[in-house]
């Protein structure tokens, strides 16, 4: 695309991208170390995840300053109109990616002393894995202005979903077993949601990425796997 | 000069890109392969649009892209300069305005025309609202008279401001007033169409709302054309928009797809300001 005629309208469109893929960075980073500090009890950095958090609230609040004063400033149009809205979707998506990964590394720290059934929680470190590639494929493709790689991501978050109806129903039988483990698994339980609810924003941020770039919104319903939610309250695990 | 004008030949026999509305009303005015020439030169190209009745049109486009040259065809406004010809179909509720059976001076009363610069006449208020009315035989006595500058200026959103000096120039008004006044003016003859070139360039913000928010109010009753630099202006009060470049149509469509998703590069460029 051509520059615009005012110059310095491109140095803050090209400053609120930059920002937003910082905050992308950071926010990668902070689901990264918290599923970690979760898998090898690493109460350190645990916190350190935890303090972290507020660089990404604070660039947030920036991106939203800056965004607000390029619409007074600019009247943007078209591209630019959707760019910046963008901006502002894209950077709400990425502070509750941060906030959610804060919860996880808070839940890191309170169940470390515990000793619990590792096969659940490597079952967590995997789907982490998946959303933190989703993530990083998002963002990749907002930088890019790939719509294709966005729409990639979009379909394949009913991967997570599907791993999460299964993390839930094996939590719910190990909970059953032994009503000791229920402190332990409800903690492990939330951070599990909390990796499937970053695998849905990582969609909005597809979604974002498919209006900016196409100029319109995504109408198509996204295929979802998640079927905890129907789980009944007479629930009894499979025998076996 | 003329080598840059046939660089750009290409451009300008590419076709108008219209975008449909289900919504939008019956058309009004109709141009088909519309042409002007000032002398050997030519200004606009093949121009080809339908304008619906009750709702506002905004012509957009960079200074010199023809789309006052465009609107000055729709009441033959063109008519007056010398050399100036008009090629093409233009109609008005399918009627040909050029058609040479047509009584110019009624066309003109049927599409009345608001000009950037306030121009009422050094005459009264009263007068500059009764002279259309009189000269086109509207009233018949005084008081029919008088309800027509009443009302006209009550559409005008005028009334309050002046009629208790209804014998006051109309020169001495405030420039968003005599704006007002000429609107006020244009409606007293019942056009079908209002053209408006620019009509809040020489006003301040709130004259300019006023403005606004009358052509909003109008458009329940008339089809109204306007040509603005403003596309802020061209966003808040258009229900459709037509960018011009060059001298021809490029895109049309509803206004906020113009603003938000326009299908054409140049009008992309042109409202994100990114032209070179």
């Amino acid at each position: 695309m051509t520059d615009h005629i005012v110059s310095s309208f491109d140095d803050e469109l090209k400053d609120l991208a930059v920002k937003i893929t910082r905050m992308g960075g950071y926010a990668e980073k902070s689901l990264i170390d918290a599923t970690y500090a979760l898998h090898r009890n690493d109460a350190d950095l645990a916190m350190r995840t935890i303090n972290a958090d507020e660089q990404i609230d604070q660039l947030e609040h920036e991106i939203e300053e800056q965004a607000i004063l390029m619409i007074a400033k600019r009247q943007p149009m078209a591209a630019d109109l959707r760019e910046i809205m963008a901006a502002i979707k894209l950077s709400a998506d990425l502070e509750r990616i941060g906030d959610l990964a804060k919860n996880i590394a808070k839940r890191a720290v309170a169940i470390q002393s515990q000793a619990g059934d590792k096969k659940v929680v490597l079952g967590i470190e995997y789907m982490s894995r998946i959303a933190s590639e989703q993530l990083k494929d998002v963002l990749d493709a907002f930088i890019q202005r790939d719509v294709h790689k966005a729409m990639r991501v979009w379909k394949r978050d009913s991967e997570i979903d599907a791993m999460y109806t299964s993390i839930f129903r094996e939590l719910l039988t190990y909970m059953m077993e032994d009503t000791r483990n229920i402190t332990y698994s409800t903690h492990l339980l939330f951070a599990a949601k909390n990796i499937e609810r970053i695998g849905d924003h990582a969609t909005n941020i597809a979604e974002t990425i498919y209006f900016l770039c196409e100029g319109e919104q995504l109408r198509e319903d996204r295929p979802k796997q998640d079927a905890s939610s129907f789980t009944p309250a007479d629930y009894e695990p499979e025998a076996g | 000069m003329n080598q840059a004008a046939n660089a750009e030949a290409p451009a300008r026999s590419a076709e108008t890109i219209v975008v449909d509305d289900p919504n939008m009303n019956p058309i009004r005015v109709a141009a088909k392969d519309t042409s002007v020439y000032y002398g050997q030169k030519q200004a606009l190209f093949d121009v080809s649009i339908d304008i619906p009745e009750r709702s506002v049109t905004s012509f957009i486009g960079p200074s010199g892209c023809g789309k006052s040259t465009f609107l000055r065809c729709i009441n033959r406004m063109n008519d007056t300069i010398d050399g100036c010809r008009v090629e093409g179909l233009i109609t008005l509720d399918e009627r040909n305005i050029y058609d040479p059976s047509l009584d110019v001076v009624e066309l003109r009363a049927r599409v009345g025309m608001v000009f950037q610069k306030p121009n009422p006449f050094p005459k009264s208020i009263y007068d500059n609202i009764a002279y259309g009315p009189r000269i086109h035989g509207l009233a018949t006595n005084k008081s029919e008279l008088d309800g027509v500058v009443e009302s006209s200026l009550r559409k005008a959103g005028l009334w309050e401001e002046v009629k208790d000096r209804l014998d006051d120039p109309g020169t001495g008004l405030s420039g968003g007033q005599q704006q007002r006044l000429c609107i006020a003016r244009a409606v007293a003859v019942s056009p079908e169409v209002i053209l408006m070139d620019e009509p809040c360039s020489a006003l301040d913000p709130i004259a300019t709302a006023k403005v606004e928010e009358l052509i909003d109010e109008l458009k329940e009753n008339y089809c109204i054309i306007i040509v603005t630099h403003s596309m802020q202006q061209a966003a808040r009060v258009s229900q459709r928009t037509a960018f011009f470049h060059l001298g021809i149509l490029v895109e049309v469509g509803p206004t906020e797809h113009i603003f938000t998703n326009p299908k054409d590069e140049r009008t992309h460029d042109y409202i994100t300001g990114r032209f070179g």
